[in-house]
């Protein structure tokens, strides 16, 4: 029972002193206001990372680069160390896979049944980045923009670039679906859901945004920068990386099997009968 | 453009979203799903054979059943045949004890015979023995020997007559 006490009396002091340490440190002054670090995070026009030297592009594409190059090296592991020892009686890493795995590929047979091998792909793997794309902002990996200051690598997502691309990709799968499934009408059943890759391009650009500047509202006022962050940060940021996920593939999912679906011819039968 | 968009980004992301799906095909989505598939395979394959077996055994069942019944029919069938085989034995029995018999009788019958031949020709020898005896003792009787008797018979057997 003392040795509890103790400890507990060690993590309370602990507390304590890394508070009076950041509150009595102080910050190193602010380089931009509130209003130009929310519109920076919007537009992306003052904070650019050169691309190897060869182009000024904003750090949402960074960030996309570091998931994909996170997310293949954790795949080139699995493939390496985990995949030869699958065994029919799964361990707890091998149904994680497999559940991964299977969770979009349940998905893409059960919206478009009569042809899910492409979507599965596509939809895992869009999946697979949202999710991770999501999460990497709470890495919180720096940059250096082209002005020497760092920034915080975002999430992939929260510019706008990346969000039509990702949003205005899934319409053109749709749109593949369609013409597979079903020729020239596939085109125009496609072309009905006009509107489908606007909102969904700033369907995810609004989620992640806003989460973005929940995030960067907080962590610029040094006195909202304790507790608060678990749940704004962490929390939050794992809930809609979760919904994000969800929305998207589903309706990616939806709007192919849809479009790709041919239609039902009646049966000889019924029509002698009709 | 508003907003800060920029196509030649837009393309970097969808090189970008392209290798993502390429090398998340071949490290990862198709060798876990073609394992799930063989794993489906391999417990569709086992049930199946269960499937099979399990057919097999009703089968093997069924054929059992019909035995059993049949067997009540074939143990009534052997039983009565069992029975037609015991008399016909009892009866060739009797009738091979009813032959012996008749050969024992016969073959009594010719011993008997030979036995009543043999004692009557004993009797016949001892009775004409007898008779032999019987005459010699009334010859030797008279007190002379019946050669000499005859022969003075046959000497003076005129002097007699005259007598």
């Amino acid at each position: 029972m003392k040795q509890h006490k103790k400890v507990l009396a060690l993590w309370l002091m602990a507390i304590l002193l890394l508070l009076a340490g950041a509150l009595l440190t102080g910050s190193p002054g602010r380089s931009e206001s509130v209003q130009e670090a929310m519109r920076d995070a919007v537009l992306h026009n003052v904070n650019q990372i050169s691309l190897l030297g060869l182009k000024a592009v904003n750090p949402g594409l960074i960030s996309a680069f570091t998931v994909t190059g996170i997310l293949l090296l954790l795949a080139v592991c699995l493939r390496v160390f985990v995949i030869p020892r699958f065994q029919y009686t799964p361990g707890r890493l091998q149904l994680l896979l497999e559940e991964w795995v299977g969770l979009f590929d349940g998905m893409a047979k059960g919206s478009s049944p009569h042809r899910c091998g492409f979507l599965g792909l596509y939809i895992f793997s869009a999946g697979s980045y949202i999710f991770v794309g999501t999460l990497f902002e709470l890495l919180g990996l720096q940059a250096i923009t082209l002005h020497g200051h760092n920034v915080t690598l975002p999430a992939p997502l929260s510019d706008v670039n990346a969000a039509i691309a990702l949003g205005c990709l899934s319409y053109l799968v749709i749109l593949s679906g369609g013409i597979a499934g079903n020729g020239v009408k596939g085109i125009g059943k496609t072309l009905k859901e006009f509107s489908l890759p606007i909102s969904m391009s700033f369907r995810l650009f609004g989620a992640l945004l806003s989460g973005l500047l929940v995030t960067e509202l907080v962590y610029y006022f040094v006195s909202l920068s304790f507790v608060l962050p678990v749940v704004v940060g962490v929390l939050f940021t794992l809930l809609h990386a979760l919904i994000q996920t969800y929305v998207l593939t589903m309706l990616t999912a939806m709007y192919y099997g849809e479009v790709s679906e041919r239609p039902h011819k009646p049966e000889d039968g019924q029509k002698t009968n009709n | 453009m508003p907003l800060n968009i920029d196509w030649q980004q837009i393309l970097l992301h969808w090189m970008n979203l392209a290798i993502l799906t390429g090398g998340l095909y071949f490290l990862l989505y198709s060798p876990v799903k073609k394992f799930m598939e063989k794993r489906e395979e391999h417990y569709r394959q086992m049930d199946e054979e269960a499937q099979e077996k399990l057919r097999q055994a009703e089968q093997i069942k069924a054929d059992y059943q019909s035995k059993l019944d049949g067997a009540e029919e074939e143990i009534h069938q052997a039983r009565i045949k069992a029975q037609q085989d015991v008399q016909q034995s009892v009866q060739d029995q009797l009738a091979q004890a009813q032959a012996q018999a008749d050969q024992i009788i016969a073959k009594a019958q010719d011993e008997a015979e030979d036995c009543r031949e043999r004692i009557r020709r004993e009797s016949q020898r001892e009775l004409r023995e007898m008779a032999s005896k019987a005459a010699r003792k009334l010859a030797y009787r008279r007190g002379a020997d019946p050669f000499d008797q005859f022969l003075d018979l046959a000497e003076g057997g005129g002097a007699d007559e005259e007598r």
